[in-house]
């Protein structure tokens, strides 16, 4: 262990795969400094292993109704009480994060490289492409997102996967102005020029020498915004358009509690307040990979 | 003489932390400067700019400086709060940066930007502070003052924005003149102009001036006396004139570095840096 | 045989006249330089040979073939450029090694770990150095891998624009031995451009002097180590380097 430590540690890497790992490694150094990212990391880790080991941390089934012990307060039987249908808040709240990360890590996967890629093009060939890439971009800034989405939605009919590709589509075109403004700033420089004049293809040059520099600020951006992907895909939910009962979701949860939000106050605010946590966590981390990121103190 | 003793210096030093522990920048150096032109040359990294900033207490945190005297005209300038040294920067002594573009201000004429720097001093009437003005921006070679001062930072060029800079930096009539690099952003001819017009302002003023810089041999022609720092330390003081006949071996391998106007030499000496370890 | 042909050269941006019509001639195997001050287009000059100033009137020949107004993948391998800055012409990104084996790549080149360890020892960097990024790496070793990468494709001629004016002047002086010996070991041609007579002198056989994107003198080396010019703007520079006109 300490000579794999050591092996990661070497200021003079022997091999293309050293140096790769030795790198990965500083940055998690790096990282472990910075407190409220490591908070974040830990209730991201957490709402993962949620997701993975559901049935054995969930205390019931997330859709066993019991109509006689409907809307009971938190008790030791229900950690976080019941809902209308006598349904346990804390089993279908881990469930539930199932459902979150399905939809956060599709959007993502869908919008960010699109929206890298559109922006990366953009910027590097300028002129007319860059005209209409942003053009696009630009009517699709022009409308709020949530609105973007619920008409999307509205179009190709509720659920969870059509409410994951209405976000993807309402997300994509702020990653393209990213990625645009940081290729703008990249296309100038020496080392552009140095690899042009080594006879490298636009396609060589896009993908390997300006995306890996746009990376960064990438996953940041995503990272940060995964909180309003989880609150966009809850308002989906809230509003009905999103997961179809009985799907645990959060969002559809605080929805179907607020008729009771006065007198059973848990109903709504159980997944309130995961939802906060989550979101929470995504900004904490996003905020801590942005400090190691940045590619000024690379190395330090 | 200690009449005339602007600035004493005694184990000036300056550190930063690390991951580890404190690593001294610079380390421990003393000099002191009367009313003469002193010259700090070193490479990158030898502190030289360092000691200039920690004159006018702008080096920040993490950043620590500490002396055994940091005395300006008897004012223990470590002794100085915030306010007071803002008092100090700019009337008793002024500090002219290498690149005037980053220190004009762009969406001010230059005729604001330097009757400002008077104004935030003393007290005077409009017209007596157009007057200095001009005759500032006269002083610093400036072909049609009342002209310039109508123009925006953009609109010069930069030795043109450099002598601005001197006009706003000279204009408080300061004791002590700071210049860290004011030439190399700037073409070898217009060089010779600006420190020309540095060199007859100090001159005629009687002030003292601190010129930090990389390049040895223009140091030596526009200076009285030479310090030359490494790694944090002062390795060479000599008169200016007295430069060919440097001791310290360091000296004498950066002046075999530089090549000359006629050069024969098959292979300039190197410092036998090796190449094995990055700094 | 001329490496390097000028014939009337008017360089443009957008609308702008950069250079004037520049005609010059530089031998196979010499050092030429170009020396002027900032805003001259003596830089552009090599930005129109390498083909990153496209819009240019007149002919550039190189090796006695015309070049397009673009950057060519043939003639990536005849002829490379090495860049002022070492801070940014290298990705902040890629290691040394990946850095040098992009151009093998790009050119089908097979044998890369032998030409990599080849050419870095060449210019004297120690193997030590080949996983590192540029920001493990002082300014004079960033230098030596650019130089690196201008030379591992084995081009004859080399563009060199400003190439030590970032550097110490330990540094420089390292640097600009390591030009002469690897002019001396490979027969390379150089064109360079720089403000820096003192440089001239030691590197270079001619050099040609630019005012405002004009061609003002062409003229030995020996005539600069002399102080012996004709035209009075040389004089003024040879004057602010801190010569004596005799």
């Amino acid at each position: 262990m300490t000579q794999f430590l050591d092996w990661l540690r070497d200021e003079t890497p022997t091999s293309r795969r050293q140096a790769r790992w030795g790198g990965a490694f500083r940055l998690a150094l790096a990282l472990r400094k910075n407190h409220l990212a490591m908070a974040g990391l830990i209730i991201i880790t957490t709402l993962i292993l949620f997701a993975i080991f559901a049935p054995f941390i969930a205390t019931h089934p997330a859709i066993q109704q019991d109509l006689q012990g409907r809307l009971s307060p938190p008790s030791f039987d229900h950690w976080m009480g019941t809902d209308e249908l006598g349904r346990d808040i804390w089993s279908r709240i881990v469930y539930g994060s199932q459902i979150t990360l399905f939809i956060v890590f599709l959007v993502a996967a869908i919008a960010a490289p699109i929206g890298l890629i559109a922006g990366a093009v953009a910027g590097y060939f300028g002129g007319w492409v860059d005209r209409i890439i942003m053009g696009i971009t630009d009517i699709f800034l022009s409308m709020p997102k949530l609105i973007l989405a619920l008409s999307f939605v509205a179009a190709l009919g509720p659920g969870i996967q059509n409410a994951v590709i209405a976000i993807a589509i309402a997300t994509w075109p702020s990653y393209a102005r990213i990625a645009r403004a940081e290729t703008l700033t990249i296309r100038n420089s020496e080392f552009i020029a140095a690899i042009q004049l080594q006879g490298a293809s636009s396609t060589r040059i896009v993908f390997s020498h300006i995306l890996p520099l746009c990376m960064s600020s990438m996953i940041v951006r995503v990272t940060l915004d995964m909180a309003g992907i989880i609150l966009t895909a809850a308002g989906l939910g809230f509003l009905g358009l999103g997961a179809q009962p009985p799907l645990p979701e959060w969002g559809a949860m605080i929805s179907s509690g607020r008729t009771f939000i006065f007198d059973q106050w848990w109903v709504a605010t159980m997944p309130g307040l995961a939802i906060i946590t989550v979101s929470l966590g995504f900004c904490f981390l996003g905020d801590g990979l942005r400090d190691v990121l940045d590619p000024k103190q690379g190395g330090r | 003489m200690s009449e005339d003793k602007l600035l004493e210096v005694k184990n000036l030093r300056i550190s930063f932390p690390t991951t580890r522990d404190r690593i001294e920048v610079v380390k421990g150096i003393s000099f002191d400067l009367g009313r003469e032109k002193l010259g700090i040359v070193g490479e990158s990294g030898s502190g030289k700019s360092l000691t200039g900033r920690s004159i006018l207490k702008l080096i920040r945190a993490p950043g620590q400086v500490t002396a055994d005297k940091l005395s300006f005209k008897n004012i223990d300038l470590l002794a100085q709060n915030e306010k007071q040294m803002r008092n100090i920067r700019g009337t008793k002594i002024s500090m002219i940066m290498q690149d005037p573009k980053f220190s004009l201000n762009p969406v001010m004429t230059i005729g604001a930007q330097i009757s400002e720097s008077l104004n935030a001093h003393n007290k005077l009437s409009k017209s007596e502070v157009n007057q200095r003005v001009i005759d500032m921006l006269n002083d610093v070679k400036i072909n049609d003052p009342e002209r310039v001062v109508k123009l925006y930072p953009h609109e010069v060029s930069g030795g043109m924005g450099q002598r601005i800079m001197i006009a706003m930096m000279l204009i408080p009539q300061p004791d002590l003149l700071i210049a860290d690099e004011p030439t190399s952003s700037l073409d070898v001819s217009v060089q010779a102009q600006v420190l020309n017009v540095i060199d007859d302002l100090i001159s005629k003023k009687g002030m003292g001036l601190i010129l930090i810089s990389h390049d040895l041999v223009l140091t030596s022609r526009y200076c009285d006396r030479i310090l030359v720092m490494k790694s944090g330390e002062i390795v060479e003081e000599c008169k200016a004139s007295e430069l060919a006949n440097a001791k310290h071996p360091y000296t004498r391998g950066l002046l075999a570095a530089i090549p000359s106007l006629n050069e024969t030499r098959d292979e300039l000496p190197t410092l036998n840096r090796l190449q094995k370890e990055p700094i | 045989m001329n490496a390097i042909e000028l014939n009337e050269l008017d360089i443009f941006y957008g609308d702008t006249q950069i250079t004037d019509n520049i005609s010059f001639d530089i031998k196979q195997g010499e050092s030429f330089a170009l020396v002027g001050e900032s805003g001259s287009g003596k830089s552009t000059i090599l930005k129109a040979i390498m083909g990153l100033a496209p819009k240019w009137n007149g002919s550039i020949k190189v090796n006695n073939v015309a070049r397009s107004h673009g950057i060519d993948y043939d003639f990536a391998a005849q002829c490379q450029m090495v860049f002022q800055d070492p801070y940014g012409s290298l990705h902040p990104r890629k290691t040394v090694d990946a850095t040098l084996s992009e151009p093998l790549t790009i050119h089908r080149i097979s044998d890369q770990n032998e030409r990599i360890e080849q050419v870095m020892q060449s210019v004297g960097l120690d193997l030590s150095f080949r996983f590192r990024y540029p920001h493990q790496l002082s300014g004079g070793q960033r230098q030596r891998v650019v130089i690196a990468r201008a030379l591992i494709l084995e081009p004859k001629i080399l563009l060199l624009d400003e190439p030590t004016s970032a550097l110490d002047v330990s540094v420089q002086a390292e640097i600009l031995n390591l030009f002469k010996k690897l002019r001396k070991e490979r027969g390379l041609t150089y064109l360079m451009v720089t403000h820096n007579l003192p440089v001239v002198s030691f590197l270079c056989d001619r050099l040609a002097v630019i005012k405002a994107g004009k061609l003002v003198e062409v003229t030995g080396v020996e005539q600069l180590r002399q102080g012996n010019f004709k035209h009075a703007y040389t004089q003024e520079l040879y004057a602010a380097s801190g010569g004596v006109i005799s």
